[in-house]
């Protein structure tokens, strides 16, 4: 499905990403770890489409489709979707009428009608169930004076909302207490097909105890350096990452 | 001749016109005295620093226009808030158009000041209020010499009126260049309600310029609603001076949508005579092209325990301009004065220019006031967040902006003119919204 290829990108001249390859098939569950500044975020953004950032070798395949040239609505009219690390606060727009404006317009890219008003209340009650959001939340603003929790569990809200072929979670589990954990990660887990595939950022493990990772890939100074089977992840939690840091660095050197 | 040499040897022209033993007569010719001495503003006076008159000025205007003109409905029906039963009081030229009014005198006064400058038995109301609390600027001198026409509302005593009023003034542009001089008074009495819907509209791309001044009584807790709609064409021109006296526990709010025209300035005087009472004054502004928008505001904070809020958006594109320049006077026994003043724009082009000008003049020391300016551009970060969704950038940026000028509307009482604001907004960003608003 997903299948990135020696990339390599630079934000205002500096190079973050320096030669990351993967491999992403339907119905695998990958997580990305890694010390701060390593570039996960980067990673995320690139995929989605942020225009800061300029990809300066290697390339983006979805489905087999280069996606360089695609806008980030584009992209996600393909299915990719991103849960943000940080979710923008958009006063005067609300939760509802946010997600009827994003279904709609990519139902107009595909060259549907609008979805009929009572299948979309019917949507959004059946999916604000599955994330346990009161209705009252979605007629707040966006993201507005939601705590840390909400806002995350709004993300994975959203996600449900869009059913993407692609979900990258960019450090969904911080900010969330035990129980909101385990709310987001039972509504990412509902949602896994054989269909679509998930990729995970996470600085912790704790995340990956309730979405369970088919692969686990550390990535450091712009590389992926390491790869492996969930217990990779266990490995990291007790270790931490200085082993891997050493590694690299020795190597380097 | 100049115009302003035009204007003052027409005066004795347009009295002999209108009827010279009218019992305004003395306040017109000291009017016209005035407006010889003063004339027309300059860049000099510091209230119209960032606001030139002079490609509005440079028109050879018609004072008195030829011709009747007439309208139909169905040409001029969009702008009308239709949906909804209301009053209507139109003008067309200038000149009263009977077949597309609905005026009343049945509980309440809705009807022409020309009719309640010539009738005795408005005489005692006009006695009292007329030109009582416009200013005696250039500007509104001008207005008061030349004053015939317009709207006159007057609500009795504990009436609250059921249904909108709405002020229509549309010109034709059938004579080439046209000066409107519309004169309103709206006098509500105590504990009564009232909301009103002013528009001001060109129907061709001729130069128009109307000088229009609003007289604005709010008695011992009335309660005034009053919407302006500015959406004109590109040649059309608006100076409105609106003047609002308010009296103890009134509430009078006036919301400002200015989105057409060349040059629109709105001179929004409030003056707080009384206690516990609150005014709000509210505008957005989307403009584009060379447009020209200045909203200059006054509350003068004369007596204790009063509010005042002020919220003022602007968006503006192409090589647009926009000032704000907001005053507050907080005299000396008005204590425990809230006042709040708030100016926020965003910049869609590198050639559109906003000047903000804050000014608080605050004489007592128990009061709360606050004033806030931004200025800026659409947030990046939440294009992004829209655009990862599936929303592509226009329409991206038009819910940014909707939702940026929101807090206004809000505040709208009538829900059928908020739909149609809505919808001029929606039109003048080029989106569709994408949900019913």
């Amino acid at each position: 499905m997903l299948k990135i290829n020696n990339l390599h990108a630079s934000v205002e001249d500096k190079s973050i990403l320096k030669g990351i390859n993967l491999e992403v098939k339907a119905g695998e569950v990958h997580a990305i770890m890694g010390p701060n500044g390593s570039g996960k975020s980067t990673l995320a953004s690139v995929i989605a489409g942020k225009e800061e950032y300029e990809v300066t070798d290697g390339n983006i395949l979805l489905d087999n489709e280069d996606i360089e040239d695609l806008a980030a609505e584009e992209r996600a009219h393909k299915g990719v979707f991103l849960s943000f690390q940080y979710p923008v606060e958009i006063p005067g727009v609300s939760v509802t009428n946010f997600m009827k404006t994003a279904i709609n317009q990519t139902r107009k890219a595909k060259g549907l009608e609008d979805m009929p008003a009572k299948e979309m209340l019917q949507l959004i009650r059946e999916k604000s169930e599955l994330l346990e959001i009161d209705r009252k939340f979605l007629s707040r603003s966006l993201n507005e004076g939601f705590s840390g929790g909400e806002k995350k569990r709004n993300e994975i809200f959203q996600m449900a909302m869009l059913e993407p072929k692609l979900a990258i979670l960019d450090e969904t589990d911080s900010g969330l207490d035990i129980d909101a954990l385990r709310i987001v990660a039972n509504g990412v887990n509902k949602l896994k097909s054989k269909d679509n595939a998930v990729i995970v950022i996470t600085h912790y493990q704790r995340l990956l105890d309730y979405i369970v990772p088919d692969f686990v890939h550390v990535l450091y100074n712009g590389k992926i350096v390491k790869s492996g089977g969930k217990e990779l992840a266990h490995e990291l939690e007790e270790k931490g990452y200085d082993w891997i840091k050493e590694e690299e660095d020795a190597k380097n050197n | 001749m100049s115009l302003k040499d035009k204007l003052v040897s027409s005066f004795i022209a347009f009295e002999n016109h209108v009827d010279i033993d009218s019992k305004i007569h003395d306040i017109r010719s000291e009017a016209i005295k005035t407006f010889e001495t003063e004339g027309f503003p300059t860049k000099k006076d510091e209230a119209w620093k960032y606001t030139s008159l002079n490609s509005v000025l440079k028109h050879d205007y018609s004072v008195f226009p030829k011709q009747e003109n007439a309208l139909e409905y169905n040409d001029i029906k969009k702008y009308f808030i239709h949906d909804i039963d209301t009053y209507k009081i139109v003008f067309i030229d200038g000149k009263y158009s009977s077949h597309l009014s609905e005026t009343t005198h049945d509980g309440l006064d809705v009807c022409l000041m020309s009719a309640a400058l010539s009738k005795p038995k408005y005489q005692l109301v006009i006695d009292n209020y007329f030109n009582k609390i416009a200013t005696k600027d250039g500007l509104s001198s001008l207005n008061t010499a030349f004053s015939k026409e317009g709207a006159y509302i007057h609500i009795p005593k504990n009436k609250v009126v059921a249904k909108p009023i709405q002020i229509l003034h549309f010109s034709t542009g059938n004579e080439s260049t046209l000066l409107l001089q519309p004169r309103n008074l709206i006098v509500v009495e105590e504990n009564a309600h009232v909301q009103i819907i002013e528009r001001h509209q060109s129907v061709t791309d001729n130069p128009v310029l109307t000088n229009s001044v609003t007289e604005i009584a709010a008695n011992k807790r009335a309660i005034v609603d009053y919407y302006k709609i500015q959406n004109d064409n590109k040649n059309a021109s608006l100076i409105d001076s609106t003047f609002v006296d308010q009296k103890r526990e009134s509430h009078v709010s006036v919301h400002t949508f200015s989105f057409g025209g060349k040059l629109t300035r709105n001179n929004l005087n409030f003056y707080q005579n009384g206690e516990h009472m609150d005014s709000t004054l509210n505008g957005v502004t989307i403009i584009g092209d060379k447009q020209h928008v200045d909203h200059n505001t006054l509350v003068h904070h004369i007596e204790p325990n009063c509010e005042s809020h002020q919220d003022y958006k602007g968006i503006f594109n192409d090589s647009s301009t926009g000032v704000f320049n907001g005053k507050v006077i907080v005299n000396k026994e008005a204590q425990k004065t809230n006042a709040f003043q708030s100016n926020n724009n965003i910049l869609l082009s590198d050639k559109s220019t906003i000047n903000s000008k804050p000014q608080l003049e605050i004489f007592a020391d128990d009061v709360k006031c606050s004033h806030g300016c931004t200025i800026g551009q659409l947030d990046e970060s939440a294009l992004f967040y829209m655009k990862s969704r599936g929303i592509p950038e226009k329409e991206a940026k038009g819910l940014l902006m909707y939702a940026f000028s929101n807090n206004v509307l809000k505040s709208v009482k009538i829900p059928e003119l908020k739909q149609r604001i809505t919808k001029i907004i929606a039109t003048k960003l080029g989106v569709n919204i994408g949900f019913d608003l």
